[in-house]
């Protein structure tokens, strides 16, 4: 792929005036709601130091007073001062709910941290201070919902998501409109029973009542769902339920609140609602993608500025949000639209440090922000005026409950009809409990004009509902998950082989499908993943990642992750091979001629002196890393895992186009070499870890090598894979292992001399170069080296025995 | 086929729907297509599966095939394979393919999905051993990834190897070093695939409207 340097230039600049602006606006967006009072001191403060320029020239006598050396000025820090404080409390109320053991269990988060609120608030009270209008409308749109809808679309499980994608968009469409007109209309006759004294109290406001309330909340759903661990099939269907309703949401709110003005709404009126629907969750889900498709493709020019990618991540979501809202999109749509989308061409693109970073940044993000919510809720409780109306408030509770029942089993009788995995009378009734309100729906009815609609009223109503679905069906639905046996999600990784069976489903499927001659979802499903491979993944895909096929680019990701484990690990196996199953069992049996002295010298070493062979090297290990990091803000450590990893590969795939020419392969072991650190290696690395290249007989000119020695090959393009554990006399695996041994007990003593590492720039792990002790070379390798690197090759030609 | 059927094709439709659990409309359907497919004739041939323009672009596509021609797809303990099909015979690989419904007991489910496994592991044992061997998973995963090029052939193994290997060590985690693991008989292809839920998976959605070839339906059970 040819770059294109003065593209690059050119391209950056603009990508650059997009960064500035966003930065401008998440800095104002943060700032602006918080402390009204700040904004009238900085207000005075500004024009006072304009008055005090214009005076100071006429007032010469200032008294001299003693210089200070230690005064308070709250006022110019006071409002970064008071986010932090929010943010801190909010943490550490976290930390300290999962430090008391039973409380957790019993009792969801999203409860504790809605009574810590209201204690918060309680406290702010009784201080006489004015609690700050915390939940305010922007403040929460703005900059405490994004994160969670962008952690949530982001991590979405796309599979699953599109597979119910027809069940979701029912319930999430119909449902909510089903919810909204009952309880809006229900509510209304309600309103006329003379003794309520709610008669004023119109069809208009009711129904847009009816709609800010009916609304699931994605916040609360997620915040108790994630805890009692259902599962797939209707944590996705409740939780994407939630998330696209808001499309809904938002053209109902509008709709009635522009009508309840002009007092009356027309059939025409209706349509054009209607079509605004699919405007709004249409163009939300356009504006998303493009940001989307914007986002992977700046991540594909990221490969020498590692340092920023997440934030290209981050910034273009919330570009997309934000662009979402200023034409009155769903900007929950675009949102989740733009995650999804960028997701699987940036991560092929980024780094992997990069990688983990959005993670964990956006699960902090989103963390503070669910815990801040539920905070906020407690306190804007105690803080707001209510106005509490026993028939009004009553009703609604009952109307939700009710709408919701009727509308989740009339819906899924319908449903039921057009799918093939049917939903049980259990599941409905998960789906019916789980619908929680929660603060959108406050923040929705805060931004009502109290002129024209009762809106203390509304709050208080709204304040009860989230209270009632929080407290009684957020804390009963643990219990009640047990007690009806729903089935748990479950926790076992994907498997290599279950990936390779799902695939070949897919293709199964697909030409069955082609067979029969009719054109089902698979048939589409397939050239849609055809258009994507041929087309979108080259534009969007830097170098050769685009082409690695979906099965690949999974067992690399596997095998990445073995790996880390196992540097990481240290000391422990890991889990993943408790079986002393390795690849010679599997292969076909060589002519068992020759004597095996390796297989016997293994079992000679035993738990404690592999362990302190390992404390050894991974202290040296340790020590090098230390001694090489020179401190730079803007640039990351060079990861040997990372980068090196690569180059590694790209070379080791020449050395396969070389290698191929040799044709006798057919005899010896082929298998390709393996990753240090894949997970068969466990086996094999006690023997050690270096790595020979295959001579195969008609090549060994001079050189005492025995024509079984394996010579385990370098392997192709981006693969780790599997080395082959067949030894002979001449191989490594041989009993020179107790010399080497023994080598390492001499290193305990002097553990100055360490081992030297050259600088990872020049190459993948590359332990001790110009060492005259090769063997402590070979014992570095055992736990770090991905493989030998081409430096070293000519080195490694000769057979291990001197 | 027109309006009226011989008393005789009734019959038949009976007797298949008895054997294979597809509805009348769902017979029907796909004897048009049966018949479609073998330019009328009664029976079909590979070659007239092969000819299905798209099917060409499926990596498995020669799997597919062979799967209709296989014996022990038609579940009389018969090994080997067909030169040609009839109607009986393509029915009997399609309901490999039905879904559950709501009202399939828990037993049912059980048989349902024992058949479907038997439906996969047949297409990966192709000498009928009862064992998927490692050459012949080798061939399954080259298989998957030769629309891939290159990089899928040089992989194939290393992938095939590494889920062999999974399998082995799930199944038999105490081998010594001398052992050597056959291949992956049918209790462990079943293990290893527990978690697919093969019976609400592995199914396509069968016609019950009239409709003709190549029409995009909306379809139920």
């Amino acid at each position: 792929m040819p770059s294109r340097t003065g593209a690059r230039s050119s391209r950056s600049r603009p990508e650059l005036g997009l960064l500035l602006l966003g930065m401008f606006v998440l800095l104002g967006g943060s700032l602006v709601p918080l402390g009204a009072a700040s904004s009238a001191d900085a207000a005075g403060g500004s024009t006072g130091k304009d008055a005090e320029c214009n005076k100071t020239k006429t007032e010469h006598n200032i008294t001299k007073k003693a210089f200070p050396v230690l005064s308070l000025e709250y006022g110019h820090v006071k409002v970064p001062f008071e986010i932090s404080l929010w943010v801190l409390l909010a943490s550490l109320m976290k930390l300290g709910f999962h430090l008391i053991p039973r409380l957790s269990g019993i009792v969801p988060e999203s409860c504790l941290l809605i009574s810590v609120g209201l204690l918060v608030g309680l406290l702010i009270k009784l201080a006489g201070e004015d609690v700050p209008p915390v939940l305010d409308s922007k403040l929460f749109f703005l900059c405490l919902l994004p994160p969670i809808i962008l952690d949530a679309g982001y991590f979405l499980p796309i599979r699953p998501f599109m597979e119910n994608l027809g069940t979701i968009l029912m319930f999430a469409v119909v449902g909510t409109l089903w919810n909204a007109f009952f309880v809006g209309g229900l509510l209304f006759a309600a309103c006329q029973i003379p003794q309520a004294g709610l008669s004023d109290v119109g069809i208009l406001p009711c129904l847009l009542f009816g709609s800010i309330i009916s609304a699931v909340d994605p916040v609360a759903v997620l915040a108790v769902f994630e805890e009692i661990h259902i599962n797939e099939l209707l944590h996705i269907l409740v939780f994407g339920e939630s998330l696209l309703n808001d499309a809904v949401t938002v053209v109902l709110y509008h709709l009635f609140e522009e009508f309840s003005l002009v007092g009356s709404v027309t059939v025409l009126d209706g349509f054009l609602g209607v079509i605004s629907f699919l405007v709004v969750a249409l163009g939300g889900v356009l504006v998303g993608a493009i940001y989307g498709f914007l986002a992977s493709f700046t991540s594909r020019f990221t490969s020498h500025t590692r340092v920023i990618e997440p934030l290209f991540v981050f910034v273009y979501s919330y570009m997309a949000y934000l662009s979402a809202e200023v034409f009155h999109l769903s900007g929950i749509m675009a949102l989740i639209a733009c995650g999804a989308v960028m997701r699987p061409y940036v991560e092929a693109n980024i780094s992997h440090k990069s990688h983990t970073t959005i993670k964990y940044f956006l699960k902090m993000w989103s963390s503070v922000s669910e815990t801040l919510i539920f905070i906020f809720l407690g306190v804007a409780t105690v803080d707001g005026k209510h106005k509490w109306n026993w028939t009004f408030v009553t009703s609604t509770v009952i109307l939700c409950l009710v709408a919701r029942v009727i509308g989740v089993v009339s819906l899924t009788f319908v449903i039921n009809k057009f799918r093939i995995v049917k939903l049980t009378t259990k599941d409905q009734f998960i789906i019916a409990y789980g619908g929680l309100r929660g603060a959108i729906a406050f923040s929705l009815g805060y931004l009502l004009d109290c002129r024209h609609f009762p809106r203390d009223m509304f709050l208080t109503a709204i304040i009860t509902v989230i209270f009632f679905t929080v407290f009684v069906q957020g804390m009963t639905i643990k219990p009640l998950v047990d007690l009806l046996a729903v089935k748990k999600k479950q926790e076992a990784k994907r498997s290599i082989n279950e990936e390779i069976h799902t695939q070949f489903l897919d293709h199964l499927l697909t030409g069955i499908e082609d067979i029969c001659g009719h054109y089902g979802h698979h048939h589409w499903k397939d050239k849609l993943n055809r258009f994507n491979k041929k087309y979108v993944k080259k534009f969007l895909i830097v170098g050769e990642r685009s082409k690695e096929p979906q099965l690949i680019a999974f067992y690399h990701k596997m095998e990445m992750k073995h790996a880390i484990q196992m540097v990481e690990s240290g000391s422990r196996l890991p889990s993943a091979m408790p079986s002393t199953v390795s690849m010679q069992n599997i292969q076909p049996k060589i002519p068992p001629a020759l004597p095996k002295p390796a297989e016997r010298a293994l079992p000679q070493l035993r738990k404690g002196r592999e362990e302190e062979i390992r404390k050894i090297l991974r202290s040296n290990l340790q020590r090098t890393r230390q001694r090489l990091h020179s401190y730079n803000r803007h640039t990351l450590v060079a990861d040997p895992f990372e980068d090196g990893l690569n180059e590694f590969l790209l070379k080791k795939q020449k050395m396969i186009e070389l290698d191929k020419k040799i044709k006798e392969m057919t005899t010896y072991l082929t298998v390709p070499a393996a990753a240090a650190d894949s997970p068969t290696m466990s086996r094999a690395r006690l023997a050690s870890g270096r790595h020979t290249d295959f001579i195969p007989a008609h090549q060994q000119k001079g050189k005492p090598s025995d024509p079984q020695s394996y010579h385990v090959r370098p392997t192709a393009d981006g693969v780790p894979s599997i080395q082959v554990d067949l030894a002979s006399p001449d191989s490594p695996d041989s009993v020179k292992l107790l010399d080497e041994f023994r080598q390492a007990e001499k290193q305990e003593q002097d553990e100055d001399q360490g081992l030297m590492m050259r600088p990872p720039s020049s190459g993948p792990n590359k332990p001790g170069g110009k060492d005259e002790a090769k063997e402590q070379q070979k014992l570095m390798r055992c736990l770090s080296d991905p493989g030998p690197g081409a430096d070293e090759d000519e080195d490694e030609d000769e057979p291990f025995l001197p | 086929m027109g309006a009226s059927h011989p008393r005789s094709e009734q019959h038949q439709y009976h007797e298949l729907m008895a054997k294979t659990g597809f509805s009348l409309e769902q017979i029907k359907n796909l004897h048009i297509r049966f018949q479609h497919l073998s330019g009328n004739e009664e029976t079909i041939r590979r070659k007239h599966l092969s000819s299905i323009p798209a099917l060409a672009n499926n990596p498995i596509k020669k799997e597919i095939i062979e799967a209709f021609f296989d014996k022990r797809n038609q579940h009389e303990n018969e090994t080997g394979s067909f030169e040609e099909i009839g109607f009986e015979q393509f029915l009997m690989v399609m309901s490999h393919f039905r879904p559950p419904t709501l009202r399939t007991k828990d037993e049912e489910r059980e048989a349902l999905r024992k058949e479907k496994l038997h439906f996969l592991f047949n297409m990966h044992d192709t000498d009928s051993d009862g064992i998927i061997t490692l050459e012949e998973y080798r061939k399954v995963v080259e298989e998957l990834l030769s629309k891939s090029g290159n990089i899928g052939q040089e992989a194939a193994r290393a992938i095939a190897d590494a889920a062999m290997l999974e399998v082995a060590s799930t199944n038999a985690p105490d081998m010594g070093p001398d052992d050597f693991y056959e291949g992956i008989t049918f209790e462990h292809f079943e293990q290893m695939l527990q978690n697919l839920e093969l019976e609400s998976r592995m199914h396509i959605r069968f016609l019950d409207v009239k409709t003709t070839t190549m029409h995009c339906g909306k379809a139920t059970m």
